[in-house]
């Protein structure tokens, strides 16, 4: 789906630097930030930056993909607990996807998730890869 | 707070019906509920669509509908919650009638996902996910419910002969539904070995991409007893939400939206899951079924997938589950999925299942469970057969 350029420039403080939302009353991180802590409903918070480790939990492998992604498939899928506790999905890459485990360390780098068509925005994000790699 | 029965239904052949517009598909399941009710007017509708825009780029569906209904004028608004847009219709229905607004009041469900192309129905769908932090990173629905199962497995043992006794089973059932898109059975080395979607999902695992559309009726005391046939009372209704996001849920090897909706739909009723014998439930995938029979609580936690296996959900089980087929079986036209889950239960509490469909024993009490994305909504009606 095409986005518009406002709707990605919104997303980046997330995406590029992991920015994410520690409420003083639960001292509970979530990203993306919001604004009302889903525990307490209370607003006192402050931005932290998540951290770059973690620990797969689950994982798919998308063997058929929607059209931006078609290039790339098969590719591996993942939601990780980082070292605080917050939990993120984004693509695993830099191994083989049947190597991709439960439990396996990973680190976040920065790399290009998508691009919108021949004229549409490149979108960057982060990835998982092996820590060990 | 009134009463509220279920006094008739109706609905389409669902498939990939390209000789139907989302509006006659509609029309026809509507009239065929009208008619089956035996009613001469209806006071009110609300129609479950999850996505006429995306499909077919029509919304304002409530008014061009009842127009091409032959009720010009009539009140009638659109209901949405990704996958549970049709029970959540039903539930606005129910509470119109129980307030003592509306006397006679339609819910309707409908979906037509077959005019576009297969890349456009899938982004249709994801918009159920969270289109920041799933979706952007490459995930389908799918994939979803892969994690999902992924995590199951891993922690209760769920296994590959589990999922696959979800479709066979729900095959079984479906092949004797005339209304269902795919009425045949498959085996359960042909699920195994069906082309993989999302491991450990494959497309056997999968409901499919469906036209089709869903009616029932939903009438006061003094209407439904006035017919002079068995009827339907909705004795338990209950709702619960959760993050569309996954990766923000605690336990990903439970529905906590499923649980939330079921417990307050039981104690509504005044009953335990123990007291509902037979269930229609969300089956978008195998896994799903699984933990929805363990969400709702009638199977513990990592129990449900030996239990299927073993037979414990068939027709002639001890907890029938999708004796209609199911969402794998019958198709799954998101918006009229929880419409016709009512269907189903009415058909089973009145003894009108087709083909020897029929839940051996005249069930008395059965159970609706519907939901959203991957368990971001859920929606769960109990309902009991009075004569």
């Amino acid at each position: 789906m095409t986005m518009f350029s406002s709707r990605n420039w919104r997303e980046y403080a997330h995406r590029y630097r992991l920015e994410a939302s520690r409420f003083a009353k639960s001292g509970q991180t979530y990203y993306p930030k919001r604004l009302v802590d889903p525990d307490t409903g209370d607003n006192g918070q402050e931005t932290v930056n998540l951290p770059m480790e973690g620990t797969i939990v689950t994982f798919t492998v998308i063997r058929v993909a929607p059209n931006q992604w078609s290039d790339i498939a098969p590719y591996a899928l993942a939601i990780a607990e980082l070292t605080d506790g917050t939990r993120i999905m984004a693509q695993v890459t830099d191994c083989d996807v049947d190597d991709v485990k439960i439990g396996m360390e990973v680190r976040l780098e920065f790399r290009r998730i998508q691009s919108e068509g021949h004229s549409g925005v490149i979108s960057y994000g982060h990835k998982f890869v092996p820590k060990w790699y | 707070m009134r009463t509220v029965y279920v006094i008739g239904i109706g609905m389409t052949k669902w498939g990939e019906v390209w000789r139907s517009s989302l509006r006659d598909m509609h029309t026809e399941a509507a009239r065929n509920a009208i008619n089956n009710a035996g009613v001469d007017h209806i006071d009110s509708m609300y129609v479950g669509c999850m996505s006429g825009g995306l499909f077919i780029g029509q919304e304002h569906l409530a008014s061009l509908l009842t127009d091409y209904l032959g009720m010009r004028g009539l009140p009638a608004t659109r209901v949405e919650s990704a996958c549970a847009s049709g029970g959540m219709a039903f539930r606005s229905a129910f509470i119109e009638v129980a307030s003592g607004i509306s006397d006679i009041v339609m819910a309707s469900g409908v979906e037509k996902m077959t005019d576009c192309t297969g890349d456009e129905a899938t982004q249709a769908l994801a918009t159920a996910a969270d289109q920041e932090y799933e979706v952007f990173h490459g995930a389908t629905f799918p994939g979803l419910y892969a994690m999902m199962a992924t995590a199951h497995m891993a922690r209760y043992g769920t296994t590959r002969e589990m999922l696959s006794a979800v479709s066979v089973k729900n095959h079984r059932n479906g092949a004797k539904n005339p209304f269902a898109q795919y009425p045949f059975t498959v085996t359960s080395e042909q699920v195994a070995n069906s082309v993989m979607i999302a491991d450990p999902l494959r497309i056997l695992d999968c409901s499919p991409i469906t036209d089709g559309a869903a009616a029932v009726l939903l009438a006061s005391e003094e209407v439904a007893k006035n017919l002079g046939k068995p009827i339907i009372k909705i004795i338990g209704m209950g709702v619960g939400t959760d993050t569309i996001a996954l990766a923000q849920r605690d336990d990903l090897t439970t529905i906590k939206s499923t649980t939330l909706a079921t417990q307050k739909a039981l104690a509504m009723a005044n009953k335990s899951i123990r007291d509902i014998q037979f269930a229609e439930v969300h089956d978008c995938f195998s896994i799903a079924e699984i933990m929805v029979a363990e969400s709702i609580g009638k199977f513990a936690p990592g129990a449900a997938g030996p239990a299927i296996l073993a037979g414990e959900t068939a027709l002639e089980g001890t907890f029938p589950m999708n004796p209609s087929g199911g969402l794998k079986s019958k198709g799954h036209p998101v918006g009229a999925t929880g419409v016709a889950q009512v269907v189903e239960v009415y058909k089973q509490l009145t003894g009108q299942a087709e083909n020897g469909r029929q839940i051996p024993g005249s069930p008395k009490i059965g159970m609706t469970q519907n939901m959203g994305g991957s368990g971001g909504s859920s929606v769960v009606h109990i309902m009991e057969v009075v004569s």
